[in-house]
């Protein structure tokens, strides 16, 4: 019974969560690091992947649009797990096979990058369906407007259609920012010691499992919390001079 | 059926079915599957299968049961059964599901076996296998992200409909049963599938502490054949299908409501 009582007292409990050596604070802090930036890095890929799927499903040919079906419904379908799985050691081995036919060496891959494309291809399909139900929520008189201008399909995505779709889209993308921020503990199951890995490795190693499960807790519940805050301040600002969704003006 | 069909007999969707089919073809005669029918006969593959099953039904069916309670308390319930409830959903939303289950099966795991009352206890044989965490996990985590869902629910249903039940004088935990509750289930019905599949694809999470289900089973393969891609391929069809399965099961389910719209 000691021994339980000694991990909730609070200088040991500081001791292990110590930056120093001894303590695995600075550990679990750079797992923390490491997964925000697979999670950021994540992001932008899954992003690309679905402004392009979005438009592939809204404007591409009948081909495109069958493409992007397949891909948002087959990665949807799948557990996560499995796919990062799969493409952990698809990735890889795809990359030497390419430059061995070049004539070149192998190379290792860094986890981190690997997780951060995997992550990226899986968010993504999510991703295409977010945007694609913003886009349709633009009116369509502001895209035959501009098109009337004689606007560039291109010059009418990036001036109009983005634009006015961000504050549609950005209650959505929040939840893909969230939900990815707890995907990236699927990264574990790899080895990649981003957050929820450091912190079995420390409960491993001093056995006071439950202090660090909390901790790391914390830190996501940290990440959630905040992020929550900017995306609701950045739907404000793309809301700005958009009628309220209250009714009356603001 | 006929529609289906139709739709198919457009000249880029052969090709594309074509490229399934060729896709298929050489995935069943260049990969190696001699390992499949030894699995499917000792019965791992099956094994797993049906503890993916089991564990999917019964989280999905207790963690809706609290889930129902858990939206209650937050759409109707006094401060003190509401702020916990809030609490509750937050955390499990939260934080990943995988620091949730390591969090019980390690730190709960390694704190039971201190009190001797609990090692000579009945629940012991229990407590020191894998799956009761991994159950117990799932179910707290459905309930926890289904909570959230029945809380709008609860309040998306009219204010008239209550108001009129009050009004027949009927009791409060008989509105609950005839008025509040259907509506509010009837209002989840569309996205349940979807929650569903969501559920699905978190099981195999508890392969990583120990449970043979469908997952498992297949690292089991790997380890044993070193065969990396087939098992894994296997599995994500599995999964395909079973997905398959639920989102047509929640379609009829579906069907059989009424609802204003059809």
């Amino acid at each position: 019974m000691n021994w339980l009582l000694g991990l909730f007292e609070p200088g040991h409990a500081l001791g292990l969560l110590a930056l120093d050596p001894p303590g695995w604070g600075g550990p679990l802090l750079e797992g923390l690091l490491h997964t925000l930036e697979v999670a950021a890095g994540a992001y932008i890929v899954g992003t690309l992947l679905g402004v392009l799927g979005a438009f592939g499903k809204l404007y591409g040919g009948p081909l495109v649009k069958d493409i992007a079906a397949i891909y948002t419904t087959a990665v949807r379908a799948i557990p996560e797990l499995i796919e990062i799985l799969i493409l952990y050691y698809l990735v890889p081995d795809m990359v030497n096979k390419v430059l061995l036919s070049l004539g070149r060496d192998r190379i290792d891959l860094p986890p981190m990058l690997v997780g951060t494309i995997v992550l990226g291809f899986v968010l993504g399909a999510y991703m295409t369906e977010v945007l694609r139900g913003a886009i349709l929520a633009v009116p369509h008189g502001q895209i035959e407007a501009g098109r009337a201008y004689g606007m560039t399909p291109l010059q009418i995505a990036w001036r109009i259609t983005l634009p006015q779709m961000l504050a549609n889209a950005l209650p959505g993308m929040a939840n893909l920012w969230l939900n990815l921020t707890k995907d990236t503990a699927l990264l574990a199951v790899i080895g990649f010691n981003e957050l929820t890995e450091t912190s079995l490795q420390a409960g491993g190693t001093t056995k006071a499992f439950m202090l660090f499960f909390t901790a790391a807790g914390v830190l996501y519940m940290l990440i959630s919390v905040l992020s929550g805050r900017l995306f609701a301040l950045a739907e404000r600002r793309a809301r700005r001079g958009q009628p309220s969704l209250r009714g009356g003006g603001v | 059926m006929k529609a289906l069909v139709r739709s198919m007999m457009v000249p880029h969707r052969i090709v594309l079915l074509l490229i399934g089919v060729a896709i298929f073809g050489w995935a069943i005669y260049a990969l190696d599957w001699s390992w499949l029918p030894e699995y499917i006969q000792n019965g791992l593959l099956l094994k797993g299968l049906w503890t993916t099953i089991y564990m999917l039904v019964i989280s999905w069916a207790v963690g809706l049961f609290l889930a129902i309670w858990l939206g209650l308390a937050q759409a109707a319930g006094p401060w003190y059964l509401a702020l916990p409830a809030k609490g509750f959903c937050s955390v499990i939303r939260g934080t990943p599901l995988l620091l949730q289950l390591w969090f019980f099966y390690y730190g709960l795991g390694s704190i039971f076996p201190h009190f001797p009352s609990i090692r000579e206890s009945w629940a012991w044989e229990y407590l020191r296998q894998a799956w009761p965490y991994a159950l117990f996990s799932l179910t707290l985590s459905f309930a926890g992200y289904e909570g959230e869902v029945m809380r709008g629910a609860f309040l998306g249903v009219p204010k008239g409909q209550l108001e009129a039940a009050r009004a027949y004088g009927m009791p409060r935990f008989t509105i609950l049963r005839r008025i509040w509750l259907p509506q509010a289930v009837r209002r989840v019905l569309p996205t349940m599938g979807g929650e569903t599949v969501l559920q699905l694809k978190s099981t195999p999470l508890i392969a990583t502490i120990t449970v043979l289900d469908l997952y498992q089973a297949s690292l089991q393969i790997r380890q044993d054949t070193y065969i990396i891609y087939e098992p894994l391929l296997l599995l994500a069809v599995i999964y395909l299908i079973v997905t398959g399965i639920i989102v047509a099961l929640f379609h009829l389910v579906e069907r059989q409501v009424p609802s204003k719209r059809s």
